[in-house]
């Protein structure tokens, strides 16, 4: 018996506006956009929720009560879920139907989608408490295993994880790191002893996160037969699938198929009887670990370097990135709930995500999404709504003074 | 090929083009005879010199004042203060129509393929070594009179009509931009299948070369920025739009010089506005750059910008960029179809030019991201395939025949 383990990433940013020099001291608002672009978080958030959220959680409801042996897993970045709860409670409630179910897992993560880790373990770690607590609002859940922002990994997060009491920690099946091992088995991070690491089996999570609608691809169309009989032809314990929700109806529109092809999956794949469904959880319990695996690197989901210099990679993103984290002595001392708010916004990964210069030049859409009209758009606005923010801070600190 | 301007003998970006042309093509084994309107002391290995008033036509000698960015008006005063003899002509127009007739002449005494004619003032010259000769003609468009009058007072009806002729007769129309494409498409009536787009490049012969900086060093070392205008002082360029967003960003950052460099016919008022405004402190005028000056002022500056009204392609951004200061551009403007890496604004959005100059002066990795990538893309950006596009056009004309 071998394995299939979907976890669909759930996740929206607060896109900062085009927030001008100008505004700085006079503008406290840096995610209220209301124009017909993409900087617009509501309007972005609604277009995602009807293009993609809500037909194929709707989707996924039917397959769940026809399959009862199917098991899916998500992880929501806790900005996903508010503005759900603002701008598509129709969404909210239908993920509350499939998690209820019991037969989807829910994922630990930050609630701000950020890279706290790596810059403050203090602030990592009141994020996914706060995480923790939206879950289990809305949810009625607790988490039992982590998934980073990015799915950034390296040794020390497993050992924080296995600390935290967590059972399992998700990162990238990355060839480098595993050498002759493949990712279709369960692992032990270095370091720990009871905390199991799932790594995402790249090529056929891209398969349909990426190609799927490619007409270069010599694999196009791809359809559920076809992909099942890959699932069959791959050797080990269980096979990763772990993609942006997103690729549903937003990344792959309706009209390439996608939602016929996430229909005909389960029944394609329950057909051979060799093959069953299992979240994280059940793939954790179900299967001994294999090996240790080493990784001492911080390593990512992203491009051909699988590293953070996507969003860390070049002077502005440091600069933006050492320049949020320098405030938090401060944001943490003037304990105001809007400020402490909008500092953790900030943190998002995608801001530094749109700052990125990496493949700007070749014009590479697929590789970089993106509201603004460059990274150099994207970083100005980013560091004057910093800067506002700044000034609020400091004057919070004369008033307690 | 037909010009009129070829360093060291040139005032603006079109001398430098056509250099950079010419020695690419050469580079490619394209043998170019170059012809001017009057015995000038240029020394090349790129190409063979004509000079349309000796070569045996001596008796039809064109010994003009011809420069490609006058307008009649200011033709007319240049004629009034060097006393022009009556011999060459009343008016701009007696000019172009004695190098025209020289044209056919020179044509039939000369072997070649192809006819090509660079810009408005030689396009007489080339229909008629068309018209002698039977040969293909190729018109080069680097600016038009939509360009040259900046949008703003009305467009020279003969200097239109010797344009519209050139490229009516002309069997292929090269474009400087896509910008140009369609203002030769919209307002010449040219049929979008006989014009082709061959976007200007930079190399080491035309980049401009020095020492560095030296007498802006004081400037600097103070603690001041400086952001530098470069061009002619024209409605075209948009200098008043410069001066304007200088008064913004002074009233935000007073440590900030702007330096306008080049000459024109608007730097009276220019000087004026910077009065009006209470800036003049702030708006230094170099005068016309060449040489060690030109390169140190661009070496010096922390922000290059260009902010012209309807700019065809704009050669100026690239120097700077390869000599790795940032560019501001405006998005009215053909260099901003081929670089990413420079910040990009509406030239009329003085908030948005002001806002954009703070965020460089303010922001060090701002600049120091632009400057590096800016740098990387420039040097792609070269006359070599600029040649490549140009030799295929040429090519394509000498087989058909």
């Amino acid at each position: 018996m071998k394995s299939v383990c979907f976890y669909f990433q759930v996740h929206q940013p607060y896109r900062v506006k085009q927030y001008r020099v100008f505004d700085i001291g006079n503008d406290g608002e840096y995610f209220n956009d209301r124009s017909e672009t993409s900087l617009n978080n509501r309007r972005i958030l609604e277009k995602v929720a009807q293009k993609s959220y809500i037909p194929a959680t709707k989707l996924l409801l039917a397959l769940l009560q026809k399959h009862p042996e199917m098991r899916i897993s998500f992880s929501f970045s806790g900005i996903a879920l508010e503005q759900l709860e603002r701008f598509s409670p129709e969404a909210i409630d239908l993920f509350k139907r499939v998690v209820d179910t019991g037969r989807a897992e829910v994922l630990a993560e930050t609630y701000y989608h950020s890279l706290s880790f790596f810059y403050s373990v203090a602030e990592f770690e009141r994020q996914v408490a706060k995480h923790r607590e939206i879950i289990r609002r809305l949810f009625g859940v607790w988490p039992r295993v982590f998934r980073n922002t990015e799915l950034s990994y390296r040794n020390d997060l497993a050992s924080w994880a296995e600390s935290a009491g967590y059972s399992g920690v998700i990162a990238e099946g990355w060839d480098p790191i595993l050498g002759w091992r493949s990712p279709n088995y369960v692992y032990t991070p270095k370091g720990t002893s009871k905390i199991r690491l799932l790594l995402k089996n790249y090529r056929l999570s891209d398969d349909v996160a990426f190609r799927f609608s490619s007409r270069d691809w010599a694999e196009w169309p791809l359809t559920a037969e076809k992909f099942n009989t890959w699932l069959h032809e791959a050797e080990g314990d269980t096979v990763n699938l772990f993609m942006d929700y997103e690729t549903f109806g937003e990344h792959q529109w309706e009209d390439t198929g996608i939602f016929n092809f996430l229909e005909k999956l389960p029944e394609e794949v329950f057909k051979s009887g060799q093959i069953d469904f299992k979240t994280p959880s059940d793939v954790i319990q179900a299967y001994d670990s294999r090996d240790e695996v080493d990784v001492p690197d911080t390593l990512t989901w992203a491009d051909t370097d699988r590293d953070l210099t996507a969003w860390t990679g070049n002077p502005m993103q440091q600069a933006a990135i050492d320049a949020i984290y320098s405030l938090e002595d401060q944001i943490i001392q003037a304990n105001d709930g809007r400020m402490l708010e909008d500092w953790r916004k900030l943190q998002t990964s995608d801001h530094f995500y749109y700052m990125c210069t990496k493949w700007f030049a070749d014009g590479d859409v697929h590789a970089y999404f993106s509201p603004y009209e460059s990274p150099y758009d994207a970083y100005i606005a980013y560091m004057n709504a910093l800067s506002d923010l700044r000034l609020r801070v400091q004057k919070a600190a004369k008033g307690h003074a | 090929m037909f010009g009129w301007e070829f360093p060291p003998h040139n005032s603006g970006g079109l001398g430098v083009a056509c250099l950079g042309l010419t020695r690419s093509l050469k580079e490619r084994g394209v043998e170019v005879l170059f012809v001017m309107p009057k015995k000038m002391d240029i020394q090349t290995p790129y190409a063979r010199m004509l000079y349309a008033d000796i070569d045996g036509v001596h008796s039809i000698a064109v010994n003009s004042v011809l420069s490609p960015y006058l307008n009649t008006v200011s033709y007319e005063k240049i004629r009034g203060r060097n006393g022009s003899t009556s011999i060459y002509g009343p008016d701009l127009f007696g000019e172009v129509d004695r190098y025209r007739a020289v044209a056919g002449a020179l044509a039939r005494s000369e072997q070649f393929d192809v006819i090509y004619a660079h810009d408005w003032l030689s396009f007489g010259a080339g229909i008629e070594a068309k018209r002698a000769t039977g040969k293909p003609l190729i018109v080069h468009v680097h600016a038009t009179e939509f360009d040259r009058s900046g949008g703003a007072i009305g467009i020279n009806p003969h200097v239109f009509n010797i344009e519209k002729q050139g490229m009516e007769a002309a069997d292929v129309v090269v474009a400087v931009s896509e910008f140009t494409k369609q203002i030769i498409l919209r307002s010449y009536g040219i049929p979008a299948e006989k014009v082709r787009v061959v976007h200007n490049g930079i190399d080491e012969t035309t980049a401009p070369s020095g020492n560095g900086v030296r007498r802006m060093r004081a400037l600097k070392d103070a603690g001041n920025k400086i952001v530098l205008f470069l061009g002619r002082i024209t409605l075209q360029k948009g200098p008043d739009y410069f001066i304007r967003a200088a008064k913004r960003v002074l009233e935000k950052n007073s440590k900030v010089f702007f330096v306008i460099s080049g000459s024109g016919d608007m730097e009276g008022n220019m000087m004026r506005l910077a009065v009006q405004l209470g800036i003049s402190d702030k708006v230094l005028f170099s005068g016309f750059l060449t040489g060690n000056d030109r390169h140190e002022m661009y070496t010096a500056a922390d922000l290059f910008v260009m902010p012209s009204v309807s700019e065809p392609f704009g050669i100026t951004p690239l120097e700077s960029m390869r000599l790795g200061t940032p560019v501001l551009i405006s998005k009215q403007s053909g260099v901003s179809e081929v670089v990413k890496h420079a910040l990009k604004v509406d030239f009329w959005d003085i908030d948005d030019m002001a806002a954009k100059m703070l965020a460089v002066v303010g922001l060090p990795a701002l600049g120091k991201t632009l400057s590096e990538n800016g740098r990387e893309e420039a040097e792609r950006i070269t006359w070599a395939q600029a040649a490549i596009k140009v030799d295929s056009i040429v090519s394509s004309l000498v087989h058909q025949v």
